[in-house]
């Protein structure tokens, strides 16, 4: 990124301070890339505000990571960059593996739905307000999430052909 | 074709009753559809031929390569990117290849860079091509398929000279390229140039004015500009409704910043605006693969032939050297037994593939092998954006907006 567009994606910390208070859990930069980590419990009104009031308010991607023995164990990311200039950010929640429940985004953006709806279906993480909380790339009777760590690559044992 | 059509979990928005009531007809579409190009399956809710609701359903060519990714080393998790959008697979590989570089934080040498541009628009060229001969079969014209066709397999056969593999060619990888370029294969993709050139015009004149096409593509499945950034369209999708985002412009990568091109936006919105758009995208490839080489052939004429970098902890050293250094020898061991451990935290890269944006979002735990790889691909918007696009449009439109969107089915489920 231009030294400019780093600035405009750094400038944002005193504001999130601001309106979140404690909820907002700080700022960290690696490999000239930003992240903001908030509380799962201000995951849908920092998205609100971000969208609303910054320059941030176009969603570019949605995804999770396991970390088995961490609690809490789920970080859930979102991406957000500028419409007006090269700028981007990205903003982290953690979230506890019970329960593994966080509010959707998809009435923010709509193009969240299918981004919840496929960490839903291989992280197993449920989006409250999710319009439509179904399975998205594994049939409807899968059992199990296979992106989680405890997960078998090869597939679970009992699995047969049917 | 039966009103109770209702299988697995997916069914119509309408209950039973509702459907009965109306008189609307459920039907499938796909997975195995000639027009919607892979394995995408759509239920549709039919008023007479008009789509009133329609369900798509995706996964079924899900071979869990983000769960793969986890349990390879960074070098062997190369060869599944290039399986993801199976049209544009170098394309892939740097996305991937850049987003390793990221994490480790290595410099590239500038003529690997250039290659790499001149590669990456290439496969544009072929993957337009192989969208334009397939639109046109699906609205009828059935010449621009044989065509396209041949001008794609040209270009393969280059992609065949350097790699020796016509698709999966896992050519550009972290740290540079595989191989250097063959004898010659500059001369070849000048030749290819210059055959190709005279018939993007053909193109043109073949469809661009045709009153069938244009009565099959103007108005059909707009997507206002709002729409496309709720639905985070990108690409030509989004350029066609007045979004001017390109990675390239925005967010230059690899040796992007130094090239001269344009960014070809329309208005309109509709199947005819994204046609026209991959069609000017071709011509600003044509325009960069020729500054590339210009530029390759001077960092040729000035110093050694890098197509690589030279750091030993990532690249193999070249094979005389392994034979008479002991230091070489244990990085070759090394490389190839445990490969190389970037230091932990997390990179996002994008690259502008010839469907839209795609990005890697690699995590990294400090071990040889990426904790977690995300693949953000350029279609799966595009897909879930279908109900809005085809919403009340008759279902032979479908077909010609299914192929305007040129979703690949192995980028939306990976």
């Amino acid at each position: 990124m231009l030294p400019s567009a780093l600035e405009a994606a750094r400038g944002l910390a005193p504001r999130l301070s601001d309106k979140f208070a404690e909820r907002f859990l700080g700022v960290r930069e690696d490999r000239e890339e930003i992240t903001y980590w908030v509380e799962h419990t201000a995951w849908h009104e920092a998205a609100e505000f971000l969208r609303r009031d910054s320059e941030f308010e176009i969603l570019e991607d949605l995804t999770a990571t396991d970390y088995l023995d961490r609690d809490p164990r789920f970080d859930l990311s979102i991406v957000l960059r500028s419409d007006t200039q090269s700028s981007w950010i990205r903003v982290k929640t953690m979230i506890p593996e019970n329960p593994c429940l966080v509010q959707s985004l998809a009435d923010i953006w709509p193009g969240a739905c299918w981004y919840e709806r496929e960490m839903f279906d291989l992280f197993g993480i449920k989006f409250e307000g999710n319009p439509d909380l179904r399975r998205l790339l594994l049939p409807a009777d899968y059992h199990g999430h296979p992106l989680r760590k405890d997960y078998p690559v090869t597939g679970p044992a009992t699995s047969v052909y049917r | 074709m039966s009103q109770t059509l209702v299988t697995g979990d997916i069914v119509s928005r309408f209950t039973q009753e509702q459907l009965d009531q109306q008189g609307y007809t459920v039907m499938n579409m796909g997975p195995q559809h000639p027009s919607t190009h892979g394995v995408l399956r759509l239920v549709l809710t039919l008023d007479g031929e008009r789509v009133v609701d329609s369900v798509p359903d995706i996964g079924f060519l899900h071979t869990g390569i983000e769960k793969q990714a986890e349990v390879k080393t960074y070098y062997q998790a190369l060869t599944l990117t290039d399986r993801m959008d199976y049209l544009s697979p170098l394309g892939n590989n740097l996305g991937y290849s850049l987003a390793v570089e990221k994490l480790l934080g290595i410099d590239i040498p500038e003529r690997v860079s250039h290659i790499r541009v001149m590669l990456a628009e290439l496969m544009r060229i072929s993957s337009h091509m192989v969208w334009l001969g397939t639109s046109g079969l699906d609205a009828g014209a059935m010449s621009m398929f044989l065509y396209c066709f041949q001008d794609r397999e040209k270009v393969l056969d280059l992609f065949e000279e350097v790699s020796g593999v016509r698709m999966m060619t896992s050519y550009i990888c972290p740290g540079g390229l595989t191989a250097d370029l063959t004898d010659g294969f500059l001369e070849k993709v000048k030749a290819f140039l210059d055959q190709f050139e005279p018939h993007v015009k053909m193109y043109h004149d073949l469809l661009t004015g045709n009153s069938i096409w244009l009565d099959r593509t103007r108005g059909v499945g707009v997507l206002s500009r709002q729409q496309a950034l709720d639905y985070m369209c990108t690409g030509p999708v989004g350029r066609a409704s007045n979004v001017a985002f390109d990675v390239r412009k925005d967010y230059p990568y690899a040796a992007y910043a130094d090239y001269d091109f344009s960014v070809p936006v329309r208005t309109e919105g509709d199947s005819n605006a994204r046609y026209m758009v991959r069609m000017a995208e071709v011509e600003q490839s044509v325009k960069i693969i020729r500054q590339a080489l210009t530029k390759i052939e001077a960092s040729t004429a000035t110093h050694k032939l890098p197509f690589r970098s030279d750091d030993r902890k990532v690249v193999p050293p070249p094979k005389w050297e392994i034979t008479c250094s002991m230091e070489s020898l244990i990085h070759h061991f090394k490389l190839f037994t445990e490969g190389y451990a970037p230091r932990a935290g997390e990179v996002f890269q994008r690259v502008e593939s010839p469907r839209g944006e795609l990005a890697f979002h690699m995590v990294s735990d400090g071990s040889n092998k990426p904790y977690r790889m995300h693949v953000r691909t350029p279609s799966f918007p595009h897909v879930q954006a279908l109900p809005t696009l085809i919403q009340g449009h008759l279902l032979a439109d479908v077909v010609v907006i299914l192929a305007s969107i040129d979703f690949v089915l192995g980028d939306v489920d990976r």
